[in-house]
């Protein structure tokens, strides 16, 4: 290299982007701390300074009748939702990375959509013909709205494992005389199986947490979001709640790293697939 | 041995595995089998709603009945007495899509050019908030906003920016690592600085990333309710799209909630599509 002036070379550390980032990372955490730091504090008002210990607020979180039934509902909807757009999304995803289909980009594009539009457009187009055909509101519709919504993260998860591995695999296995379903259970299956463990969990986390929709389709019970959301129009219930998301945070943050690692081991040997 | 036997059988019609010849020959025919269910699925739980509303739009509430003869007198009425909050909405919108992008890409940058070994742990660390409870996470941010920003829209934007930083950072991300590094020594070898370099080869390459990022952010945010509410606090002048719609929901005009979704669809639509193409317009003329 004979370059006249000094010149920073491509990936060389600079310090300004550093700080930046780690900046960023306390912008982004900051508030995340106020839910545990918060639901500790001895006090109704959730402000600085912080009086003094307590667990009260776990006790009175844990007593509550109406919490455990709203976590119960959730996590039933949770798994219905999860199952069903995981299968769906391993359909399509299947169809999608092995089948030349014509008018492919068109069906993805539809499958993809309920991504690209606002929650709110689904919420009340879902409630409208709920109502035009009579099917009354429950935790059902809540978990239809949820596959809608979860189909297509699923679907993302397997086409870009199912891109990822060695299609020679499956051809070897249909050469070899076994049929395309056989071939699905022994080769393909096994081999995606972390991408569909990682569907099931992200689409689970999905469900799990989505408000709008189930604030439009909920009959008489409550989900988790919607229990905790009639919780903060309150601020006598605020220290409960706060207690109910700092557990909440924590069994997430254990089900994303799951989810992560999973999909990184999924992604075979010295190749890191990380991102979207 | 059930695998030696379906060998031993299957040697002759190797290539071909043991379904209705015709349907096995056909590869779209199968796929498209493959792809059905949960291309009915999108059609019925996707399509058939969103035409039924499109239909209730040009319906009109009296009272407690619906006069089904076909008028636009909602979409008059959306657009005379809407039109501040629609615009309100679109700006909100923008400002945080723009925000999350600004912050973010710095960010994105960092962890794909300069973290190195700790990338993974980078990603996780920048996507967990993402998947703790929304409406906590946005409570928690009201909870620390100082009094006088509370219940601002301007509240409403940062209280966005802070929600939906993993959809920056991620597409950007993935643009960003995708770039073949070549491209940049060639560019340094050849005396161009690190500017020069990342105005004329990095940025233009992760434009797609970009614009994923704006769009999977401007797009859901304008239809936010929980935002505006928890950070708004009831305030009109917070108000986005999403809490008249609720409104006009509780108040029973369903029609007229169809047609301010409908509207407010419309309008994403031209200012993605603007948008998009006044940044690709910008790209080429970068080059």
């Amino acid at each position: 290299m004979s370059a006249a002036k000094p010149l920073k070379k491509v990936g060389e550390k600079s310090w300004g982007i550093t700080l930046f980032a780690f900046l960023y990372l306390a912008f982004l955490y900051a508030p995340m701390l106020v839910l545990p730091i918060f639901s500790f504090a001895d006090q109704k008002v959730i402000d600085f300074p912080i009086k003094g210990f307590t667990t009260q607020w776990y006790e009175q979180m844990f007593a509550k009748e109406e919490m455990h039934k709203a976590l119960w509902n959730s996590i039933q909807v949770g798994v219905i939702a999860s199952v069903t757009a995981t299968l769906f999304g391993l359909l399509a995803a299947k169809a999608i990375t092995r089948y030349a289909i014509p008018g492919k980009g068109f069906v993805m594009g539809l499958i993809s959509l309920p991504l690209f539009i606002p929650e709110i457009l689904l919420g009340l187009s879902l409630l409208i013909i709920l109502n035009v055909v009579s099917i009354p509101l429950s935790l059902l519709t809540i978990a239809a709205g949820h596959v809608l919504l979860c189909t297509p993260f699923a679907m993302a998860v397997l086409v870009a494992r199912l891109d990822g591995f060695d299609k020679s695999l499956e051809e070897a296995s249909l050469d070899l005389g076994e049929t395309g379903w056989m071939t699905f259970w022994r080769v393909t299956f096994p081999l995606i199986m972390p991408a569909v463990v990682s569907s099931l969990l992200l689409t689970f986390i999905v469900s799990f947490d989505e408000f709008l929709l189930a604030f439009f389709l909920q009959g008489t019970e409550q989900t988790l979001p919607l229990y905790i959301w009639s919780g903060l129009r309150f601020p006598s219930n605020f220290p409960p709640t706060l207690a109910l998301g700092s557990i909440i945070l924590v069994v997430s943050i254990v089900l994303v790293v799951l989810a992560e690692w999973l999909r990184q081991a999924g992604s075979g040997g010295g190749k890191v697939n990380v991102g979207v | 041995m059930r695998l030696a036997a379906d060998r031993a059988g299957q040697t002759k019609a190797a290539k071909q595995p043991s379904w209705g010849a015709a349907f096995t020959r056909s590869e779209a025919l199968r796929g498209w089998t493959l792809l059905s269910p949960t291309t009915i699925l999108m059609v019925v739980g996707l399509a058939a709603p969103l035409g039924i509303m499109l239909l209730y739009s040009f319906w009109k509430q009296e009272g407690l009945n619906l006069n089904t003869d076909l008028t636009i007198a909602n979409y008059a009425e959306v657009s005379t007495k809407y039109y501040p909050v629609l615009l309100r909405s679109l700006w909100i919108a923008a400002a945080a899509a723009f925000l999350t992008v600004l912050l973010g890409y710095p960010v994105a940058y960092y962890v794909a050019f300069h973290a190195k070994n700790s990338k993974f742990i980078w990603l996780i660390l920048l996507t967990i908030p993402f998947w703790t409870s929304y409406l906590l996470r946005v409570f928690a941010l009201r909870v620390i906003m100082p009094d006088e920003l509370r219940a601002t829209p301007g509240a409403v934007v940062i209280a966005l920016t802070h929600a939906w930083a993993a959809f920056a950072i991620l597409p950007i991300y993935v643009s960003l690592e995708k770039i073949d590094r070549t491209l940049l020594e060639a560019a340094a070898d050849l005396g161009d600085g690190a500017m020069r370099r990342f105005w004329r080869i990095t940025f233009p390459l992760s434009l797609p990333g970009v614009i994923s990022a704006m769009t999977l952010i401007f797009v859901p945010t304008i239809g936010d309710y929980v935002t505006p509410s928890l950070i708004g606090g009831g305030k009109p002048s917070t108000f986005m799209i999403a809490n008249i719609i609720q409104g006009q929901i509780k108040s029973n005009d369903w029609p007229l909630a169809a047609t301010t979704a409908i509207v407010s669809m419309i309008m994403v639509a031209f200012a993605v599509y603007f948008f998009v193409a006044a940044l690709r317009a910008a790209a080429r003329s970068l080059k």
